[in-house]
């Protein structure tokens, strides 16, 4: 990595910030898991909505969840949903591939707090941080 | 005259352009490489690598559906589909990428020879990728062999 992309990339390492990251996809997990390491936020992954609300009642928080919409077992409307009604008040930002507007409301409307579609870059989890006051671009 | 590390940092260069220039790669390649640093040195041949095995794990999957003759689960087909449509976008793989486009409109069609015409056609796209990912990683390790650094290509 040449200096000029590293003095791009802010290093969010001091804040603390925490993340889930909720992907069936074992190429979109790694991705995500190393664009939010690359920001210096500590995350985990796992593999569908049930799991992360497995997680949730195992007694962990987080402080931004990047939930996929399209997973067995349990789809990110189901597991976002869920989430909220247990009282998770973590930031939520559903990322999926184009979905059309119906699908984008209804994940909204199951407790989102943002929405960027896949696949996702620095510059697009850059935006996810500050739409949800995690970050300020200068 | 030039050295060999010139010469090859000047092939390596002008192959990544022409996979950019034919369609192989897009931008989110070259998003993948900023993610790759001192502490993940392998990180793009690594992401590179599982989405191969996602591909051949996929394809397996949409054949066996295809293979159900008379009794195909279109949704089934669909949803492999959509995976490898989210995979191969994550990682810049055009054609492929564009591809399931296409495949994916079959599937909601229920388009059975448009299926299978799609399916042949990720499987060699997917194939010329791995094998033309490979022939730059080649080069990649000649050029830190040979002593000299991998040039930051700019498309």
């Amino acid at each position: 990595m040449t200096k000029e992309i590293a003095d791009e990339v802010p290093n969010l390492a001091e804040s603390k910030l925490t993340a889930l990251v909720v992907d069936d996809n074992f190429v979109n997990q790694t991705m995500h898991h190393k664009l939010l390491d690359r920001l210096g936020i500590r995350n985990d992954v796992v593999c569908n909505g049930q799991e992360a609300v497995d997680v949730h009642c195992s007694g962990r928080n987080y402080d931004l969840i990047l939930m996929d919409m399209e997973m067995p077992i349990l789809n990110g409307i189901q597991a976002t949903k869920r989430l909220r009604e247990m009282g998770i008040e973590s930031k939520i930002a559903g990322v999926t591939t184009r979905a059309n507007e119906g699908d984008k409301k209804e994940f909204m409307e199951a407790g989102l707090n943002d929405f960027q579609e896949k696949p996702l870059t620095i510059s697009k989890l850059l935006s996810i941080l500050h739409r949800l006051d995690f970050y300020v671009q200068t | 005259m030039d050295t060999l590390v010139a010469q090859l940092q000047r092939q390596f260069r002008d192959y990544t352009i022409s996979l950019y220039h034919q369609g192989f790669l897009d931008d989110q390649f070259t998003e993948l490489k900023k993610l790759q640093d001192e502490c993940s040195p392998d990180f793009v041949a690594e992401v590179v690598s599982l989405f191969f095995e996602d591909c051949e794990k996929l394809i397996g999957n949409m054949a066996r559906a295809l293979d159900q003759t008379g009794n195909v689960d279109f949704n089934l087909v669909g949803s492999s589909v959509h995976q490898l449509k989210g995979s191969s976008s994550s990682v810049g793989a055009k054609r492929v990428k564009g591809l399931c486009i296409t495949f994916k409109e079959c599937c909601d069609s229920q388009n059975f020879e448009g299926c299978v015409r799609c399916l042949q056609q990720v499987d060699i796209e997917y194939k010329s990728l791995k094998a033309k990912l490979q022939d730059l990683f080649n080069l990649e390790q000649q050029i830190v062999q040979a002593g000299g650094r991998i040039p930051q290509v700019d498309i």
